[in-house]
């Protein structure tokens, strides 16, 4: 132990010099001077009736970049069932006696703040994902809000109320449409004659929630696919717990 | 003053960044470890707002301004949000593998996971 903190403080010290020297050659916190964010500030809302330009970005821009991170989340939910799928032999039952074990808590307190949150989150997180290219927010930002729903429900009812709101075959299906659909979006540029992820739908007017064509399509997606990845990583860990309490 | 504000963001990105390294290093659970790696991540989200920061400027979303109100780099914002979306699943992906090596080896600990088992 004592060699190894040696080791570190020297390599510490020298990624912190070299840190220290890169930190030098930036310009001083608010003197940015790039020109790629001038340019998207200033046309994004004329070209792509987007008033996010982060989202302009993410899903137009930048849009192919943003399949990959799709993919990566995809990849990793799809790695962490696998990795933790493994010891249960066979195709996992949730309909096993660990999923009802668990009591609903006794506290009224609890189960009504969960009444009050379930649909408070529900209609934020849609909000999100649909008003992605208009206010801060997208796909990312609401599949996540909306995936604690099912938390809540499972942290203020029993575990076969968390399984009746988000059946694995649902999150199943939503993960793969949402991820395929990203694809079909893009493909509708091809189908255009143009580039692939090119937006091709009508724009709309900016600031409106039906606007900015395809960025608000690929928001719902990405939406979809990143609640129910997240929901499913949810399902995969509570039953991790949920069996070793049995 | 204005001085030390214009690089206390470098310098927090670098602490995060140095002490997260360290609490690997010196790591006796695994799921320690992967929220030092988490915390080790956070650096660059630190970074990525520093550099796209511009004085007196406001967030890259236009509903409710004016077009040509100066406002922050949205590229680095962008790339902040994919680093995100990456760390989340990394520490979804190494934290199954923590429960993982719990049932096979019946420790966190990683000193205690040096032999190989074939």
């Amino acid at each position: 132990m004592r060699l190894r903190l040696v080791l570190f403080a020297a390599g510490a010290l020298g990624l912190g010099a070299a840190y220290f020297a890169a930190a030098r050659g930036l310009p001083p916190v608010g003197g940015y001077s790039g020109a790629y964010g001038e340019v998207l500030n200033a046309v994004s809302v004329g070209e792509r009736h987007a008033t996010d330009v982060v989202s302009a970005v993410n899903f137009d821009y930048r849009g192919l970049d943003t399949l990959g991170e799709e993919f990566i989340l995809f990849a990793s939910v799809l790695g962490v069932a696998t990795i933790l799928r493994k010891q249960q032999g066979d195709e996992e039952d949730r309909n096993e006696p660990a999923w009802q074990a668990r009591q609903a808590p006794d506290s009224d307190a609890v189960r009504v703040l969960g009444v009050w949150l379930v649909p408070l989150t529900v209609s934020f997180g849609l909000y999100m994902i649909s008003h992605g290219a208009v206010s801060p927010g997208g796909g990312f930002q609401g599949g996540v809000v909306l995936a604690t729903a099912p938390l809540v429900i499972y942290l203020c009812a029993t575990a076969k109320t968390f399984l009746r709101i988000a059946p694995p075959w649902l999150t199943k299906a939503a993960e793969a449409i949402g991820a395929g659909g990203y694809v079909v979006i893009g493909c509708l540029g091809v189908l255009a004659g143009k580039q692939f992820l090119e937006n091709v739908l009508p724009l709309g007017t900016p600031g409106a929630a039906w606007s900015s064509g395809t960025i608000l399509f690929l928001n719902l997606t990405v939406g979809i696919a990143v609640a129910a990845g997240f929901v499913e990583l949810l399902a995969i860990f509570i039953e991790e717990v949920l069996r070793r309490e049995t | 003053m204005s001085s030390i504000l214009a690089w206390l963001p470098y310098a927090v990105a670098g602490w995060l960044l140095l002490w997260g390294l360290y609490g690997i290093v010196k790591s006796r659970n695994l799921v320690h470890l992967i929220i030092c790696l988490v915390i080790l991540q956070s650096s660059t989200y630190v970074l990525l707002l520093a550099i796209g920061y511009k004085a007196g400027a406001v967030a890259p979303v236009f509903a409710d301004m004016p077009l040509g109100t100066p406002a922050v780099d949205p590229v680095v914002q962008a790339l902040m949000l994919t680093d995100i979306v990456v760390e989340a699943t990394v520490a979804a992906l190494l934290l199954a593998l923590a429960v993982q090596v719990y049932q096979r080896a019946g420790s966190l600990d990683p000193r205690e996971l040096v032999r190989l088992e074939g």
